[in-house]
């Protein structure tokens, strides 16, 4: 690195460069010319904090907004406000949290999307880890070929596969008028667990475990089984969080699939209730008008939770994001 | 290796096996033989054989009823006052993607180039990426509102979303600042973890060089994370062609009054839409073939980006 840094460093000051310097470097001069510089310098920082924090406040803005039209009243949020009268905030944060929960059954829907987000973060860690050990360090015919074709398939949109199993999930009958409950998280939860995005990360992850752990395990006597339990997974258990956190967010956030393969709007997720259940009111005309604090009650009460998570866990999402190679 | 570990692999991988078989496998194939199969009903597996028909009527170019000579524009057609799925896609894609990734950029540069609060910056900008996309479509709809934060701050009176007098334009317009708003930060943070692969001696190099910030940027910088900028751009034309939750937080179903009436079709939320209709059985094919295009679309852009990276990308 070294050796690289003194070449470049002979190669850029060639000689005429050198007399051109002597020329002009009077004291004066470069006085000037190091004022000018920093003024340059100070210049441009403004320039590129300001651009940031522009920015910035773009992205902070729907955030804000959302926030503090829930503690708005439903003219105020009509009008476009910024920011709701004072002196009946609190009255507003009541009226809107308490009429938001009882309409959606807010509290119910969170239930179902919770066991959903839990059990298929569960299911998957379990699965991935299998698969990535056998992936990583056992060795069968077929191995790598099988490997490429996992990958492989990360490409194919989930849309093509959403297609063939909604009607597979019909055609066993878990999809149809009378869904249970039990119905329902079934669909919700199994087709979404095999990952190849995460198998990937954990293989090659556990590929960097060197291989002396592997053999001295092997010479103590113990199993395969032991060594991934004792040995691996602990020491992977950064990469595991990250697919854990990662996994439970987008679970969270589904809307696509649980909205097409749950018919029962009581088996509903969060993401699909609070678009599709009822947040009107009759006014005094009789017209049926949306209650906007309402619906950005809902969005907080979605949002929220995620910003907690993603307060708590910055490091392993933006990680995991960093690796990932496909959104979504 | 010993003999026993052999079907022991395969004992680890069962589970992952099976589902990806049914879940992954499964879809793939029956996907693509049912958008060749004539009057296919998904039930009973009846058909009328092999037929390129599912391909013609989805892309307009064949009669759904024999002699009715009414074809089909609700999926592809280019002629954008037909406002096809397609045409939307498209739209949609080659607005928001050129945009999104030369803004990210520029974020991302400058983050990369400060030193305090480089952290909360990198913060800020990520957050958008842990946001439930229904959540914050709403709340973009009442941004958009016509007596809402935007009309005010710039004096208009434009009805955007939800109203009979919505315009296409004026919907598309939200429509591409909400996507480009949710589309930055995987951008920038892409970009700013290539930044910190970059060997500090091509700066220093840079610097001895007499080169200033700008000349650096665009000559040393840009190059070596050319690799990225390529990634970038091929995934998000990809996710920008699967563009449909966005539709759904920002209108729901439709841009005029009318919740009932689709007049916003992405091709993803045209083939979902398929699917909650009441002939569902009997008109799956045609899903299937609008999902195997989406499949080719995304092939072809992968090929570039494996094609574009072995020639003409800088890699270190």
């Amino acid at each position: 690195m070294k050796q690289a840094y003194i070449t470049t460093t002979l190669r850029l000051v060639p000689p005429s460069c050198k007399t051109k310097k002597k020329k002009e470097n009077t004291s004066e001069n470069l006085a000037m010319i190091e004022k000018n510089q920093k003024i340059k310098k100070i210049v441009g920082l403004v320039f590129v904090y300001a651009f940031l924090a522009f920015f910035a406040l773009i992205v902070l803005f729907p955030f804000y907004y959302m926030i503090v039209a829930s503690f708005m009243t439903q003219q105020e949020a009509y009008q476009g406000a910024l920011f709701p009268e004072l002196s009946s905030v609190f009255e507003n944060i009541a009226y809107n949290y308490s009429n938001t929960f009882e309409r959606l059954d807010f509290m119910s829907h969170v239930g179902t999307t919770l066991i959903v987000a839990v059990a298929t973060t569960i299911l998957q860690l379990l699965t991935t880890i299998l698969a990535a050990y056998a992936f990583a360090r056992l060795e069968f015919r077929g191995r790598d070929v099988l490997f490429i074709f996992f990958l492989t398939t990360m490409m194919v949109p989930g849309e093509l596969l959403a297609i063939a199993n909604y009607t597979t999930m019909a055609n066993l009958g878990f999809i149809n008028k009378s869904q249970t409950y039990g119905e329902a998280l079934f669909v919700m939860i199994v087709p979404l667990i095999a990952s190849s995005f995460y198998i990937y990360l954990l293989r090659q992850n556990f590929k960097q475990i060197p291989n002396e752990l592997y053999l001295a395990s092997k010479v103590d006597g113990k199993s395969d089984w032991t060594f991934l339990w004792k040995v691996m997974a602990p020491l992977s258990s950064p990469t595991l969080i990250t697919i854990a956190i990662l996994s439970f967010i987008s679970s969270w956030n589904s809307y696509v699939w649980p909205n097409r393969s749950v018919t029962k709007p009581e088996f509903q997720v969060i993401s699909v209730i609070i678009r599709t259940g009822s947040l009107t009111v009759q006014d005094e005309m009789g017209n049926w008008v949306t209650m906007l604090p309402w619906q950005m009650t809902a969005s907080v009460l979605t949002v929220v939770p995620l910003l907690l998570l993603f307060i708590i866990f910055r490091k392993y999402i933006m990680s995991g994001t960093g690796r990932s190679g496909i959104k979504g | 290796m010993d003999k026993k570990n052999k079907w022991k692999a395969w004992l680890y991988l069962a589970p992952v096996l099976i589902l990806m078989a049914v879940f992954t496998f499964y879809p793939i194939i029956s996907t693509f033989i049912a958008s060749f199969l004539k009057d296919y009903n998904n039930v009973t597996g009846e058909n009328s054989g092999f037929t390129f028909y599912n391909y013609q009527y989805v892309l307009g170019l064949a009669e759904r009823y024999e002699g009715s000579g009414v074809f089909f524009k609700e999926f592809f057609s280019l002629n954008p006052a037909e406002h096809s799925a397609f045409w939307n896609t498209m739209f949609i894609t080659f607005v928001t993607v050129p945009i999104s990734v030369v803004l990210s950029l520029a974020i991302a540069i400058l983050i990369h180039s400060i030193k305090p609060l480089k952290k909360i910056f990198q913060t800020v900008f990520f957050m958008p990426y842990v946001t439930n996309v229904i959540a914050v479509g709403m709340v973009f709809s009442l941004l958009f509102s016509q007596f809402g934060v935007w009309n005010r701050i710039f004096g208009l009176s434009t009805a955007w979303l939800a109203d009979n007098s919505a315009t296409w334009g004026g919907v598309m317009f939200v429509l591409c600042l909400y996507i480009i708003w949710s589309a930055l930060p995987y951008k920038i943070l892409i970009f700013l973890s290539g930044f910190e692969g970059i060997d500090r001696q091509y700066y220093e190099a840079a610097k001895i060089d007499g080169a200033g910030r700008f000349k650096t940027t665009m000559k040393v910088t840009i190059p070596l994370i050319s690799p990225q900028i390529l990634y970038i751009t091929v995934t998000s034309f990809i996710g920008a062609f699967k563009e449909y939750s966005s539709v759904v937080g920002l209108i729901n179903r439709s841009y005029s009054s009318d919740q009932n009436v689709q007049d916003l079709y992405t091709v993803v939320y045209w083939i979902y839409d398929q699917m909650s209709k009441g002939d569902w059985n009997t008109t799956s094919q045609f899903a299937d073939a609008a999902a195997m295009i989406l499949l080719f679309v995304i092939l072809i852009f992968t090929l570039i980006e494996l094609w574009v990276s072995k020639k003409k990308v800088v890699y270190r």
